[in-house]
């Protein structure tokens, strides 16, 4: 009997796994489907996590890894390679409070149905698919959801494409601009219906315009040529009904299209618990505190709504596992509202339905993207200030809302420097299975050489211009011993005053 | 006895040949079966009530629809006998579906009836309250035709038939008393040939014989919809019938989903993109039938071509001595495949064909699928092989054991979509997003693949250009 199971391992299960331990309760247990913790984290190698709940900029692999090692610290139970197949209530637990029973499968976890106290949803969401659109053309190889494309890429090592289109600018697709233009493709243009972007500003910025990608806004794919492999994508501006205006097509020679269309929260294990779920965005409806429709079961991170930063999935997370140890641990437990989360935003709490009902942040509009001479979008924070910066006035920044976006400023004037993000090839045998830490839990009985990809990261910004440099001698580097998080691959690299790290454990 | 091509029509026809003690051969250009019309089209197993009484088709689709149970039950095909109806609007409706009723009644269909639109709202509440009358036909089935066209390809397989994949026919040519067929850079002989390539169908036609007919591929588009859309009807919906066809249909499917679709768009043979009017046309048009299917749950569209002819009926006959054409196999070719194959089978025995039926005939086909097993059972399969327990496809509980078995079968997948087709990963809302590159590892890393050789379907169609790192 577990006190809370929490379903997914990823950043929202891992942080509502550590807060429900700290609100008391023992005997917890994490879930998670893949052969690690950390879930979409893992294949998130850039950078950009972490500055609101850390208040430092970190890779998805270092967030996640901060928080599996909570999980360690706090003897949090954890399944690996185990999936839920089942959510259901049970009889009462003799304080007028129903058992939850979580029917589980996995190689090593076999089938069992296990009971708890309460359920915490983790699931996260997936990616809209082109099916969802009904975008034309053919059905060829080459067209696949960014987020398929970004674990292609950074975890297995494959590249889907040399010439790419990205149709719709949801964050994932800007940053896989970026990963496929360092990797040596060439992106074309990213294509979004709507009249603005869907991601972040700093993503604008630092995926496209540093790397001269264009965004087309108002515009999307009207046609899809090749039989067997992409061969062009026809692309054709829409009017104000997001109707394609005949005439205006734009036609690409490219190989991969790239879709960003969106994220649909993944409910459909809670849908089978009788939890209830909010038609239009699929997430669960939840009250204040985090718990769903159903007694007991409480959601927080992408399952609940889609989320654009895992700072801000990380609090709600922490909300969900506070609650659910209070539910557990008193008899009367109190519906409280998270003064701070419902200032993030993204919430809107209806006293009248006694429910938070999620609504999208306004989205930037696509002008603002247009800078004058000497403006900048500051990147420091996802906040996304406009700066002006006054060369002849000792680097003057007006716009920015603190400090950080003063250096910004004037690093964006005279060298404009990112921290660069990438993998580095490992030639080794597989570990056959790998347990929490990170050590072999059966041994390897096969002695072929894998190709496995590592993230790493420079330690420090390097200028713009010598970036594609760095990309270039990052290919060349082969490791063949499985290195730690933090160790230096490259030190000094291209004399640069920074290092090239290892960014996962 | 040479079999060309492998879709529906020429796994039947192997199917059978193989219960005698012929040495059989199928030639078929793709890389893997059912990669033509098999794969795209309605699903559906029809009672009859359509084809002109007297034509080939009528008589072979309700045979065909009748064989077809008793073939997917032994061979563990997914099938179902959900019953369609035909709906009416208008007083001409109404007219029409008695004409249907008519037509059904002289081609043998079992239990046809007509419902005035009350009583066909209360057995299917779906339906839109404009619907006035309705032609119910309890026979009618939905099934999983690219399942199906495997279990009669490796059937015959388990029972002698060889399989040539990659092997396009390029030339035919009469030697004497026997044909010799030069495909995929080989050559082949045999005295009796069976022309089931489908589209691709009179284009074989032409290196034996003087053509008779012409091509009139008709393309027909469809929305796959979600699970969560999948109760939205229990019977397979239809309006009436025109000169397209049998219209746009609404119907579940045997993995649960929601079908609508096709319209029909006459084109090229292989073109099969889907485009806006198309698609919009099939919306609004099934809409008419059932209101409120939601659209927003589509997770997939795709497209088929029907091998039309002007023929109006399918054109099944001895073209040559000991070549039998299947050409124009168009609707209901799928519903009609084990009748042809017996028709075709006739037509080679009165063309002098000589053999006798096998005694040792295996006829016995079982597939694990894991999400369909009982608590119970789940449990003892995952503890005598692990391999069960782990899942592979999420939106479908698609696991590893199941994959691996498809590997095992007598036709082994050489896609992603090959073992989309057989073990049924990537076929549910993520649309592969989760699976894909586990399937992909797969490939490389057990199956000993390069990284380039990855297929998402045909030959062709690459799923990656390379490995990172090596790019510049």
């Amino acid at each position: 009997m577990y006190d809370v199971i929490v379903i997914g391992g990823g950043p929202a299960g891992m942080a509502a796994a550590c807060a429900a331990h700290a609100g008391g309760l023992k005997n917890i247990l994490i879930v998670e489907r893949d052969v690690e913790l950390g879930g979409i984290l893992n294949q998130c190698i850039h950078n950009g996590f972490g500055l609101r709940y850390f208040g430092e900029e970190l890779t998805g692999p270092e967030y996640a890894s901060r928080f599996i090692d909570r999980v360690k610290e706090a003897g949090i139970q954890v399944m690996l390679d185990t999936m839920v197949l089942d959510l259901g209530t049970d009889e009462d637990d003799g304080n007028g409070k129903p058992l939850k029973t979580v029917t589980v499968v996995g190689r090593e976890t076999g089938f069992r149905k296990l009971k708890a106290r309460s359920v915490i949803l983790a699931m996260g969401c997936r990616e809209r698919t082109r099916g969802a659109i009904n975008t034309p053309g053919m059905r060829p190889a080459g067209i696949l959801t960014a987020g398929a494309a970004q674990r292609y890429v950074n975890v297995d090592g494959y590249m889907p494409g040399k010439r790419v289109v990205i149709l719709g600018s949801g964050d994932i697709g800007l940053i896989m601009a970026r990963r496929m233009t360092l990797e040596g493709a060439k992106v074309l243009a990213c294509v979004e219906v709507m009249p603005y972007c869907g991601g972040l500003a700093r993503n604008v910025v630092q995926c496209l315009n540093d790397f001269n990608i264009p965004l087309y806004l108002s515009h999307t794919v009207t046609d899809i040529k090749g039989k067997d492999r992409v061969q062009q994508v026809v692309v054709s501006k829409v009017d104000d009904k997001m109707k394609p205006i005949p005439g205006t097509e734009m036609y690409f020679d490219c190989d991969t299209l790239l879709l960003s269309v969106g994220l649909i929260p993944e409910n459909e294990l809670s849908l089978k618990a009788g939890i209830k779920v909010d038609q239009k965005s699929n997430g669960t409806v939840v009250h204040e505190n985090m718990e769903t429709s159903v007694e007991g079961f409480f959601a927080c991170g992408n399952v609940a709504h889609v989320h654009d930063l895992v700072d801000n999935v990380t609090r709600e997370a922490e909300l969900a596992g506070r609650s659910a140890a209070e539910y557990v641990l008193t008899n009367y437990y109190t519906m409280w509202v998270n003064q701070q989360l419902m200032k993030s935003g993204t919430y809107r709490y209806n006293r009248k339905k006694g429910e938070i009902q999620h609504f999208l942040p306004p989205s930037p509009d696509g002008a603002a993207f247009k800078m004058g001479e000497n403006e900048f979008i500051c990147t420091s924070c996802p906040r996304g200030c406009h700066l002006k910066v006054y060369p002849d006035q000792n680097y003057r920044v007006t716009g920015n809302g603190c400090p950080k976006g003063r250096i910004y400023g004037r690093n964006e004037m005279t060298t404009p420097s990112r921290v660069v993000t990438t993998t580095v090839r490992l030639r080794r045998k597989a570990d056959a299975v790998l347990n929490l830490d990170g050590e072999n839990a059966s041994p390897a009985t096969d002695s072929t050489l894998y190709d496995f990809r590592v993230p790493a990261k420079t330690s420090g910004p390097i200028p713009k211009t010598r970036i594609m440099e760095l990309m270039e001698l990052v290919d060349k580097i082969e490791l063949d011993e499985r290195p730690a998080i933090g160790d230096v691959i490259v030190k000094d690299v291209l004399g640069l005053g920074v290092d090239l790290r290892v960014t996962k454990r | 006895m040479l079999v060309i091509g492998c879709g529906i029509v020429g796994a039947a026809a192997a199917f059978e040949l193989s219960k005698y003690d012929l040495k059989v051969g199928i030639l078929e250009r793709e890389n893997d079966v059912a990669l033509g019309a098999t794969k795209a089209n309605s699903a559906i197993i029809h009672g009859g009530y359509d084809p002109v009484p007297g034509s080939l088709m009528a008589k072979l689709n309700v045979r065909g629809s009748e064989l077809c149970e008793e073939i997917c039950e032994k061979l563990d095909v997914p099938y179902k006998r959900n019953g369609a109806m035909v709906v009416g609007f208008t007083e001409d409706d109404v007219q029409t579906l008695k004409g249907l009723m008519s037509r059904g009644i002289s081609n043998g269909v079992k239990g046809v009836m007509l419902l005035d639109g009350d009583e066909a709202r209360r057995r299917e509440p779906g339906l839109a309250p404009e619907v006035t009358a309705a032609l119910l036909v309890p026979t009618s089935a939905i099934v999983s035709p690219w399942e199906y066209c495997l279990a009669l390809a490796e059937t015959a397989m388990v029972n002698g038939a060889e399989l040539f994949l990659r092997h396009g026919v390029e030339n035919i040519e009469r030697d004497g008393e026997t044909w010799k067929v030069t495909a995929g850079g080989e050559t082949f002989e045999a005295p009796f040939i069976v022309n089931a390539a489908g589209t691709y169908a009179l284009k074989i036609h032409d290196m034996v014989a003087e053509r008779k007919h012409t091509e009139k591929s008709k393309r027909g588009e469809y929305f796959l919809l979600d699970k969560a859309e999948g109760t939205r009807v229990g019977h397979t919906i239809f309006q009436c019938p025109n000169e397209n066809g049998k219209g746009v249909l609404v119907t579940p499917t045997v993995h649960g989903n929601l079908l609508v679709g096709p319209n029909a768009q006459p084109v090229e043979w292989d073109d099969t993109a889907n485009t806006t009017e198309g698609l919009n046309f099939v919306r609004s048009t099934a809409t008419r039938s059932v209101k409120d299917i939601d659209f927003r749950k589509s997770i997939r569209n795709f497209a088929g071509i029907r091998a039309t002819t002007d023929a109006d009926d399918f054109i099944i006959e001895e073209a040559a001595p000991g070549f039998v054409d299947c050409c124009g196999i168009c609707s209901p070719g799928l519903s009609a495949a084990p009748a042809i194959a017996e028709y075709v089978t006739d037509l080679l025995f009165k063309a002098g064909m000589q053999a006798e039926t096998k005694e040792d005939f295996k006829m016995e086909r079982r597939r694990i699928r894991f999400k369909e097993l009982s608590d119970e059972e789940k449990e003892q399969l995952v503890r005598e092989d692990p391999a069960y327990g782990r899942v592979i496809c999420r939106c479908e509980t698609i696991t590893e054991g199941e994959i691996r078995d498809c590997f095992e079968a007598p036709i082994p997948p050489v896609s992603l979509d090959g073992v989309k087709r057989r073990a049924g990963t990537g076929m549910g809302r993520c649309q592969g997003g989760f699976c894909g590159p586990r399937i992909s590892e797969l490939f490389v890393e057990d199956f000993g693949k390069t990284v380039e050789e990855v297929l998402q379907d045909r030959d062709g169609s690459e799923m990656f250009t390379g490995r990172t790192k090596e790019v510049r």
